[in-house]
């Protein structure tokens, strides 16, 4: 069993949500991530989405696209990420870390590099929001034969016709986009949510992921009742900014908030406040 | 080579050879099937021809001339240079040739909202002058690097009712702007549509702004056949994205005597790393939605460019010409903006023509290309675009005040 499938069966076990912070690697400076990855999981993480420095981070809003400007000051790339991630299986065998970002830099860096330099250093899933399942087919035999599940979008906007073809692609979980937008938008509507997700649920069996607009605790209690994992990105990428130079500082004020956030969920799918959904 | 069908290239998923193809975000993904649905469904039908020709011939002022640039020709002692006068377009390049028709596409999607990115301003003023006479909403993004060089474009653009949006982030170019468009895009996909400026971008945006330009070398074939008889023996264009570039040669591909040149931005050379020739200089890769050879250091980022013009200041390429470059079909060369800039003074001095800055680099490449051909072979230069938007960054680098 993988490390992600591993997560989820125990959290359905507990009957809780995942919490998956998003954090992007190297912000503000390289040494700053892996305590910071450290932190988030004493603070009550799940999951980690590492983010990928682009220099041309199309999918994402203001504050993702600060977070990459600051990492790439310091020339943080692929390769350095990975090591990030090895040097946190260090200390950590158990939480499962998902890469976050675009293609380009896996493509300049080769698949098949890729796929072994992960593998050697404890990565999980791969997330690039520029890959479609229709032009993966070559990279996901690579990952596949490294043991790392390529992780797939679902968008509000994605026809009956494809999500069928998204959810065979992917492997690990499903991320389902919130809404029609960019990182950081704020215009989550659960109920809709709640409704889509039933949809999703008669078209895979993968735990259900859902991100892009998760702003506060309330919110992400609110959509850990329907779904099966909550991802917060740009909620925590902003305390990097008023943090900038202050690794520490950083960290302790994002394990706050997910630390926040997890209480916030738990206490939703606890039985008494079932009722409320 | 093969023999190669041209026509069978994009594929139905838009790639050429490797390249191409459509790397955007989910959320996109439906909105990039619908309009190469409709793109599919228009492109060959008679009745859209026929609007389509009708706002060619009747708003841009088409068919425009093929010129035979005799005195230049003389000067240089080798070939007959023919101009194609793109520049003669209303709104003064070969841009307007794709707005009009992705705006026949909108109206025809019920889009009410329209957006595009620019560098020089040329695609963004030919946007906005489509908007403004269909009665759409037109927001265009621009590097705000770019809004200051081209700010008389600026200016023209907000005339026509658009609002122009200064884009801080990266590195404040053309690029830049293709990303906050993106972004813009994915958010407001339900009522608005994205007119790319050039062959670049996810399927089908490559093919269908390859076809929408495509009048230019039908065109320039058909006049050169009726001028002199015989075909020419070499095309040139400049090449940012590619798009006025594919424009000329698409129509001429399977013509196997017609020898094609594309002309990249060398900016301070090729060799000095600042520049824009990403055929040239540099490799294969993934950006704005397509594959294709892109400007970028060891870890994939994608670096800055240099040029003195500002619509072939962009890391990237229409993935149609990473493959004829491939296949071996056209030569990419790069001239510096030195050289573009002698390009600019002859053309003007010798023929009464300002040519753009992205012209001015075909041209530079023909006053050495020139020379060493036979005076009865013959060069189509595409003159891609009027030179009054950069008057202003000519005179800047002369130490003129104007
Ligand atoms: C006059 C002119 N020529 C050429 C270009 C370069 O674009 P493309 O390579 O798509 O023709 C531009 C872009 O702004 C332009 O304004």
């Amino acid at each position: 069993m993988s490390r992600i499938e591993q997560r989820f069966a125990e959290l359905r076990e507990q009957n809780r949500a995942a919490l998956i912070p998003y954090v992007t690697a190297g912000d503000p400076e390289p040494g700053a991530t892996v305590p910071l990855m450290h932190a988030l999981v004493e603070a009550g993480a799940d999951l980690i989405e590492l983010g990928v420095p682009f220099s041309d981070p199309m999918a994402d809003g203001p504050v993702i696209q600060k977070a990459c400007e600051r990492a790439l000051r310091f020339g943080t790339g692929l390769r350095d990420v990975l090591a990030m991630v090895a040097e946190f299986r260090k200390r950590d065998t158990t939480t499962p870390v998902v890469l976050m970002g675009y293609l380009n830099p896996v493509e300049r860096m080769g698949y098949d590099t890729f796929a072994e330099t992960a593998k050697a250093a404890g990565l999980d899933g791969l997330l690039t929001v520029d890959l479609p399942p229709e032009e993966s087919e070559d990279v996901v035999d690579l990952l596949e034969q490294s043991a790392i599940d390529p992780i797939f979008l679902i968008a509000p906007t994605t026809s009956e016709a494809r999500i069928d073809h998204v959810a065979r692609a992917a492997r690990g979980f499903v991320y389902y986009v919130s809404l029609k937008g960019v990182t950081g938008s704020q215009s989550l509507d659960v109920s809709a949510l709640a409704e889509r997700l039933e949809r999703l649920r008669r078209h895979t069996g993968l735990p259900l992921g859902v991100g892009f607009g998760i702003r506060d605790a309330e919110t992400a209690a609110q959509v850990a009742r329907v779904a099966d994992a909550v991802v917060v990105g740009s909620a925590i990428v902003r305390l990097a900014e008023e943090h900038d130079g202050d690794g520490a500082g950083y960290a302790r004020a994002a394990a706050a908030v997910v630390g926040e956030m997890r209480r916030a969920m738990d206490a939703a799918r606890s039985p008494g406040a079932a009722a409320t959904v | 080579m093969d023999k190669i069908d041209w026509a069978a290239f994009p594929d139905a998923r838009g790639h050429f050879g490797p390249y191409g193809g459509r790397f955007v975000s989910e959320t996109l993904m439906g909105a990039l099937d619908e309009l190469q649905q409709v793109y599919e469904q228009y492109i060959g039908d008679p009745e859209f021809m026929a609007e389509l020709d009708h706002d060619l011939k009747q708003f841009v002022g088409r068919p425009n001339p093929l010129y035979h640039a005799e005195r230049l020709s003389q000067e240089l002692g080798g070939a007959q240079i023919y101009l194609k006068r793109e520049d003669l377009n209303h709104t003064g390049a070969h841009k307007v040739n794709n707005t009009i028709g992705q705006a026949l596409l909108a109206k025809k999607l019920g889009k009410t909202r329209i957006i595009a990115e620019t560098g020089a301003g040329q695609h963004g003023v030919a946007t906005a002058t489509v908007a403004a006479r269909l009665g759409l909403e037109c927001v265009i993004y621009m590097g705000e690097e770019d809004t200051r060089r081209q700010s008389q474009n600026v200016y023209r653009m907000r005339l026509l009712g658009a609002e122009v949006v200064g884009v801080k982030s990266g590195t404040r170019t053309l690029k830049d702007a293709l990303n906050e468009a993106m972004r813009d895009w994915v958010t407001n996909v339900d009522d608005t549509f994205y007119i790319i400026g050039t062959v670049a971008g996810p399927h089908p945006y490559p093919a269908m702004v390859r076809d929408f330009q495509a009048v230019i070398g039908r065109e320039a074939r058909e006049q050169h056949l009726a001028m002199t008889g015989r075909l020419p023996d070499t095309l040139v264009a400049c090449v940012g994205g590619g798009s006025n570039a594919i424009g000329l040669f698409h129509p001429f591909l399977a013509d196997e005597s017609v020898e094609m040149i594309g002309v990249e931005a060398g900016g301070d050379g090729v060799e000095t790393g600042r520049h824009s020739a990403p055929l040239c200089a540099g490799q294969p890769g993934v950006l704005h939605g397509n594959r294709t050879y892109l400007m970028e250091d060891e870890n994939g980022q994608i670096i800055g460019t240099h040029s003195v013009s500002a619509g072939l200041d962009y890391p990237g390429v229409g993935p149609e010409h990473a493959w004829l470059k491939d296949i071996g079909r056209v030569n990419y060369v790069s001239v510096t903006d030195d050289q573009a800039l002698a390009g600019f003074h002859r053309l003007t001095r010798t023929e009464g023509i300002i040519p753009a800055l992205e012209t001015s680099h075909a041209i530079a490449h023909v006053l050495d290309l020139a020379p060493r051909m036979r005076p009865d072979q013959s060069i189509i230069i595409n003159l891609s675009g009027r030179g009054d938007k950069d008057l202003n960054t000519v005179a800047e680098r002369e130490g003129i005040t104007l």
